[in-house]
């Protein structure tokens, strides 16, 4: 995983409310069996709108994602991240984020920032007013800072820590082997197995 | 102070914790499907890494598989390809799976609970939203991401902090006709779909005590429409009688002793949650959703909402965008609602007791002209059971389809697909734009509401049938 310090760049303004992994990513992407070139499906019926703010060419090469709140409802597929990811986003800010979305950026690098509706109501306003302007992302001091904004946000330090060091969780946790042999060793013999080992 | 059976559960299975970290927890059982899998399998083998515990994991194919001419090379490459993904990574890894043509294959909700492998106090991860189903059995059942799905398969554990809980409270009497599915939608309306965000729900009370195993799971199942981690009941004699003698049920005196167990699963009368919700069943009636997420949801009497009468700007705006996207116009009653097309399965509405309630309201009936009715059960056991019953010549000679097991038409990724413009009543459990095939508009129904529906070709209940439709006997 790329280790995640801060991040510049300019933005998209999203505002709606409520967007499902549906909407992200539709099912029909969800039967590539790779983790990459999932850009040209991310938000795939929006963009048949050639106004849909993610085609105006103004937002080309933007990174930063603001979104309205509910980001990333519904279905848990992985496959939302990984489609924002491939598409560019680095980062994406809004008021509310569905748990298991949530849970999925932040394993996968892509910075998800939790801040109050009024900062992301003047993110909108800044960006919608100049498409040039840009946002930063600064996880080492938590804040999200753009001309006129500076707004501190809130994540937990291990997953600030995880983001910062770019460390995947699966070494991380094989470094418990011990405690997790000693945890098998007691387990109550009544627990379904589903073949015999 | 005294812990909730959420708590409890937890705790029986931390590995590991430690001061500013998520607690590391062991997973009992793992579900795989063809879907959230292949990127895991994929980490897997590029770091080296095996399965960790094979006898806590197994695979069913449901999400692309067709349900008419199982037997024929699947058309949809890509779908095909996932299957077939699936099949070598289980094969290669060694991991249990059920293919398409296996009498276990069906919805990965369903298989677990009927296998028995599906217990009280189990963790249970999938990687798919809809593992809230086995909170059911007074499990903590959790949908996961595919990097989590690669981590449990390496690890057998998952590093997760501990969410809040919150109880559901139903008291009383549903009144008749009001099913588990008329209660979840009524609850998800009431408290939306962030309303469960960060918390473990438990459903209790005496309306959720008496319903039967099958119900409970309709309930659990969309706890995550509420934005849940996870939903669980507390097990009882019903969850008992419901897994005994299941094939991977314990035994003997293994019985015995996880029965003793599973009685502890309550929780403490002194326990407290972080939040409390109260509902009165006899308040409620059959319900439906005329939107595009499942907490958009009013009683079928009732008429599609105005936008306007919303005072938060952000459900309005969602309210109007909803009304667009399903062709609706406000104040419009919902019984008036015209459907083309009525899909009774999955893994909220796909089980035996969905399938027979909606066959005791087609006996003897016919589906309206014009309206396609599609009947999916959610396993080939659930199929079996069904055919002994006589319950598919009861559908086919109401002229509906029976069809294989499978998730079919409740997400567009195999065949079974609404065209754009087309709308359902849907025994499922998500209404989102385009998810049963772009530009298909849904109704979540009951399977109640869903015959009674394909009936009268608009949306109904089926006490709007007594006097409409004269019952003659079929030959069942
Ligand atoms: S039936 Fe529907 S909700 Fe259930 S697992 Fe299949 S696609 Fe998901």
């Amino acid at each position: 995983m790329e280790a995640f310090t801060t991040h510049t760049g300019r933005a998209v303004p999203l505002r709606r409310s409520n967007v499902d992994t549906d909407q992200i990513i539709p099912a029909h992407w969800l039967k590539k069996v790779t983790r990459d070139g999932f850009e040209d499906g991310l938000f795939e019926a929006w963009r048949k709108d050639p106004e849909f703010v993610l085609n105006r060419p103004e937002r080309s090469g933007a990174t930063v994602l603001v979104a309205g709140p509910d980001f990333g409802t519904g279905s848990s597929r992985e496959h939302a991240v990984w489609a924002l990811q491939n598409y560019g986003f680095k980062t994406v800010i809004s008021s509310r984020f569905a748990d298991i979305f949530r849970g999925n950026s932040l394993k996968n690098g892509l910075l998800t920032v939790v801040i109050d509706q009024e900062t992301v109501d003047a993110l909108w306003a800044l960006t919608e007013a100049d498409p040039t302007v840009e946002i930063t992302v600064d996880l080492e001091q938590r804040k999200v800072l753009a001309p006129g904004i500076d707004a501190d946000f809130e994540l937990d330090e291990n997953a600030r820590w995880r983001l910062l060091n770019g460390l995947d969780d699966i070494s991380l946790t094989l470094q418990n082997e011990a405690d997790i042999a000693a945890y098998e060793a007691g387990r109550p013999s009544f627990k379904p197995r589903t073949i015999d080992a | 102070m005294g812990r909730t059976l959420a708590e409890k559960v937890w705790d029986d299975h931390v590995v590991r914790r430690a001061e500013g970290e998520p607690d590391l927890l062991f997973i009992d059982l793992h579900l795989l499907h063809e879907v959230t899998s292949p990127q895991a399998f994929d980490g897997l083998r590029k770091s080296g890494r095996r399965v960790r515990r094979l006898d806590l994991t197994i695979a069913t194919e449901d999400h692309n598989t067709p349900t008419l001419d199982i037997d024929k090379p699947i058309a949809d490459p890509v779908s095909r390809a996932q299957l077939e993904t699936l099949r070598k990574n289980a094969a290669e890894f060694g991991v249990r799976l059920h293919p398409l043509g296996d009498v276990e294959q069906g919805v990965v909700h369903v298989v677990g609970p009927q296998l028995g492998l599906t217990q009280p106090g189990t963790t249970v991860v999938c990687g798919d939203s809809h593992t809230s189903t086995h909170g059911a059995f007074g499990a903590l059942a959790f949908g996961i991401g595919t990097s989590q799905v690669e981590h449990v398969l390496a690890t057998q554990t998952l590093p997760m902090a501990r969410p809040k809980t919150m109880a559901i409270t139903i008291e009383g009497e549903l009144p008749d006709g009001v099913t588990a599915k008329d209660l979840i939608l009524a609850i998800i309306a009431k408290i939306g779909t962030g309303g469960g965000q960060g918390y473990v729900i438990e459903y209790r009370g005496s309306a959720i005590e008496k319903l039967s195993m099958e119900a409970r799971m309709t309930i659990c199942n969309m706890s995550i429409e509420a934005g849940a981690r996870a939903g669980m009941i507390a097990p009882d004699r019903t969850t008992f009688d419901y897994l005994q003698g299941r094939d991977h049920a314990p035994k003997g005196e293994d019985w015995d002793a996880a029965v003793a167990y599973w009685k502890t699963l309550r929780t403490d009368d002194d326990a407290v949650f972080d939040a409390e919700v109260f509902i009165d069943a006899a308040e409620l009636a059959p319900f439906v959703t005329w939107g595009t997420n499942p907490g958009q949801g009013a009683p079928l009497s009732a008429n599609v909402p105005d936008p306007a009468s919303y005072e938060d700007a952000s459900e309005r705006l969602a309210a109007e965008k909803a009304l667009e996207y399903m062709g609706l116009t406000a104040g419009q009653p919902l019984r008036d609602i015209k459907v083309d097309t009525v899909f009774v399965g999955s893994c909220t509405n796909g089980r035996i007791e969905d399938l027979r309630s909606a066959a005791e309201i087609l006996d003897g009936r016919k589906v309206a002209d014009g309206v396609r009715m599609l009947v999916v059960p959610g396993s080939v056991r659930v199929a079996l059971q069904a055919v002994e019953e006589g319950l598919d010549k009861v559908f086919t000679a109401a002229g509906a389809e029976w069809r294989h097991a499978g998730c079919s038409m409740c997400l567009g990724m195999n065949p079974d697909q609404l065209a754009p413009g087309e709308r359902s009543a849907s025994t499922s459990n998500r209404n989102f734009e385009g998810r049963q095939g772009k530009g298909g508009r849904t109704h979540l129904v009951s399977p109640q509401v869903a015959a009674a529906t394909a009936v009268l070709g608009h949306l109904a209940s089926p006490a709007d049938l007594s006097d409409a439709v004269v019952s003659t006997p079929a030959g069942v």
